[in-house]
């Protein structure tokens, strides 16, 4: 992974100490809250409903070891809330109700803490810890160059990547010193600190897209041209919230040492006309769609004027490149032939043991590598009795331990909220699969329903209309019959608390969106939904399938909806493995919303719900 | 707070200067100067500079950047060479990126504790990107 110089060390060092002392101004009255807040956000640090919340920046989801470990430490140390505190919120959040189960167990909130929380963005989030050790926790982070830089605030934020940059065996360049170069770039940004919105950037390298480019406010699509020259694809003006939009293309090419240049045009223009009287109108999609074509004219009559006026000066020069790409150093793995014969049979050993679900993780949670000796290994951050991403103190360090014995000490934080480890030998997968097991991480449910994204909801967040985690534990609970998740197959499930998008609901397949009617916890269901990987097809906003639903109706309505695919679904030719069919996506594609519709309404229960 | 302080950075490779006034030093009927008051949704472009002594740029609110965009092109781009003034509602945590941007001159509010600006001058050595004082980014200068 990347190796920081001594002045990136530096950097965030200042950083931290700038941080603390603006916090010890806000402290002694010399800054006005409202002056702190977007200081404290640009530093990763909210106001939540019973604590802050940090927002800790993992640049393109690479964490070493060594930072896990840091972070782990900060969970144990410091995402610990004053007992008092916890017994308030635990009473506030239960008198929200429970979600009852079709066996009669009901869900409600369990408010935890001590542990750090995977993001769709792949960050790191902690829900409790008081603004009065803020500063503290800055210094400790800073000791293993993690920080929360632009982690909030109208800036840009944190830039995001494929999780397989750098390993894929599909592609066509490596994203990650594009990542690490914009990184750099985007860093307190002089002229681009108080844009009229929030700013994010994607980068992919692969043929699939696994970065959701779409989605994002700028997605670059790594690319070649007929000339087999390396460039981007860029496209501007994509985001979710109120108006979920799939962003329009703006160049098919740009050269690859163009991009920030070009950037800096798209920006600007961004900060000098985008709207700042609406706060829901204010993102770069909106003056997209209102400009059109005169924003497209806009920012290449000022990307022509950066190039030719001002010769380009950022324009990255090849030695650069090969300065960053170089510092992402690969391990030092043992690849010796003997290593190879060892594998064989080793896995051939297993496979005789007949261990089905080692042959399903295998399958789901083992993912192919460009060098044919490495496997990519996910360790599964969704089980029963933990909110999807989350991961306590021991398990992060335990983790840690993983990377250092089978990763070269890398893992990287996914957009799906679980760990990768990048760099896993083959013959080493029974054991890294029996050591994940024991920690409980190797459930082999990657990519499949359970596997779903979800927002820390109305538990935490003050924006949040309604709870995302009891949702999610309730479905959880009723899935845990492999048989029966292997069946249904690959699907996407988000669960966002609001419309802010958090947990992109508008990109499930099926998408749970929290809504607030007269003060109770209702929720939005669409279908259809796709972030633009080959699963789920071109990044589209799914379909709302009728009125919201009760917090009660909604696991009754998703295991409905998943009957209807059952009946509906085509079968595919099958394998070795058994029977297959049609996944999830396509069969609702194919057939359209009305039986799901129907279904769903079905499963409603109005008299139970008005009781409630 | 003093009449006109001139925050100077520390280190010689930083060449951030900004001068700060007070509220009430700072006027816009200046004999013999030519000023121009900017709205912040002005084009910069569409200005005659000839004879500009000084523009007061705006910052109504804190978080609305518009202006270090203007301030940027006015600099850079357009080579403006008299005085741009950061007027409204700047914060001491802005300074540097105002310097950077090409702003010479701030505003404050009264009663801004002098010192506690210029230790926000003396922090970061060097900027990752290129600014007005410093057009070539970190990587191409370290080169």
């Amino acid at each position: 992974m990347y190796q920081y110089t001594d002045f990136d060390r530096q950097f965030i060092r200042l950083r931290a100490e700038q941080f603390r002392d603006q916090l010890g101004r806000w402290q002694a009255g010399k800054l006005t809250e409202e002056q702190f807040r977007p200081l404290r956000l640009q530093n990763g640090w909210y106001v939540q409903r019973y604590a802050p919340m940090l927002r800790v920046a993992v640049p393109y989801g690479e964490l070493s070891s060594t930072q896990l470990r840091v972070l782990a430490r900060v969970a144990r140390e410091y995402d610990q809330p004053e007992p008092a505190l916890l017994a308030e919120a635990q009473a506030t959040q239960e008198k929200l109700g429970e979600i009852p189960l079709a066996d009669g167990r009901r869900i409600g909130t369990k408010l935890k803490y001590g542990y750090g929380h995977f993001t769709t963005r792949t960050n790191v989030q902690y829900n409790w810890i008081p603004l009065s050790k803020a500063a503290d926790v800055m210094d400790l982070l800073a000791t293993v160059q993690l920080h929360g830089i632009q982690t909030s605030g109208n800036c840009i934020r944190n830039i995001n990547s494929d999780a397989l940059a750098g390993i894929a065996a599909d592609e066509i360049a490596d994203p990650r010193p594009f990542c690490e170069i914009l990184r750099q770039w985007s860093t307190l940004h002089p002229e681009f600190s108080f844009l009229p919105r929030k700013f994010k950037i994607s980068i992919n390298g692969a043929r699939e897209d696994r970065a959701a480019l779409g989605w994002y406010d700028v997605g670059l699509q790594l690319v070649k041209n007929d000339a087999g020259e390396l460039g981007f694809k860029v496209r501007v003006g994509g985001g979710m919230g109120r108006t979920p939009t799939i962003s329009p293309v703006l160049r098919e090419f740009l050269p690859w040492n163009q991009l920030m240049n070009y950037l800096e045009a798209v920006i600007r223009v961004y900060n000098r006309y985008g709207r700042r009287d609406n706060s829901w109108k204010a993102r770069i999609k909106i003056l997209v769609k209102a400009e059109g074509q005169s924003y497209i004219d806009q920012v290449n009559e000022e990307f022509r004027q950066i190039v030719e006026d001002e010769g380009g000066p950022h324009t990255i020069t090849q030695a650069e490149y090969d300065r960053v790409a170089a510092n992402f150093r690969e391990p030092d793995l043992d690849l010796s032939p003997a290593n190879a014969e060892a594998e064989t049979l080793e896995l051939l050993r297993t496979a005789a043991s007949d261990d089905h679900d080692f042959g399903r993780w295998l399958t789901s949670n083992v993912l192919p590598h460009r060098h044919p000796q490495l496997r990519a290994v996910m360790l599964s951050f969704k089980r029963l009795g933990y909110a999807p991403g989350d991961a306590t103190a021991e398990q992060m360090e335990a983790a840690a331990e993983l990377a250092d014995r089978f990763s070269g000490g890398e893992s990287r934080v996914t957009h799906e909220q679980n760990l990768l480890l990048p760099w896993v030998r083959r013959d080493q997968l029974p054991a890294l699969y029996q050591a994940a097991k024991a920690l409980g991480l190797a459930k082999p449910n990657i990519g499949l329903l359970t596997d779903m994204i979800a927002c820390p909801g109305g538990d935490f967040c003050s924006l949040a209309n309604a709870r995302s985690l009891p949702i999610a534990e309730a479905i959880t609970e009723r899935y845990q019959d492999l048989d029966e998740l292997w069946d249904l197959g690959e699907i996407d499930l988000h669960i966002s608390g609001c419309i802010n998008s958090c947990g992109h609901h508008h990109s499930g397949h099926i998408g749970i969106l929290g809504v607030d009617k007269d003060g109770k916890e209702w929720y939005q269901i669409t279908l259809g939904g796709a972030d633009g990987s080959n699963l789920s097809g071109p990044a589209t906003p799914g379909k709302i399938i009728g009125p919201s639903f009760s917090a009660s109706e909604v696991p009754g309505v998703i295991e409905a909806l998943l009957a209807v695919y059952r009946t509906e679904r085509l079968p595919l030719a099958g394998d070795a493995e058994g029977p297959r069919h049609e996944n999830f996506i396509d069969t609702v594609r194919r057939v359209g919303l009305d039986p799901f519709k129907a279904a769903a309404n079905a499963a409603r229960h109005p008299a139970e719900t008005e009781a409630a | 707070m003093p009449r006109a302080t001139l925050l100077k950075p520390k280190p010689p490779e930083a060449s951030h200067t900004m001068k700060i006034i007070a509220a009430h030093e700072h006027h816009t009927d200046v004999a013999g100067q030519k000023l121009i008051e900017l709205p912040n949704d002005t084009n910069p472009f569409e200005l005659d500079l000839a004879g500009v002594d000084r523009i007061d740029l705006q910052f109504p609110k804190f978080t609305d950047g518009r202006a270090f965009s203007q301030a940027r092109l006015l600099r850079g781009r357009l080579k403006f060479a008299g005085e741009l003034r950061a007027t409204g509602d700047v914060l001491i945590d802005q300074l540097v990126q105002m310097a950077r941007c090409g702003f010479d001159v701030a505003v404050l509010r009264e009663g801004v504790d002098m010192a506690d600006a210029q230790r926000q001058f003396d922090r970061f050595k060097a900027f990752y990107q290129g600014d007005v004082t410093h057009p070539l980014p970190h990587f191409r200068e370290a080169a």
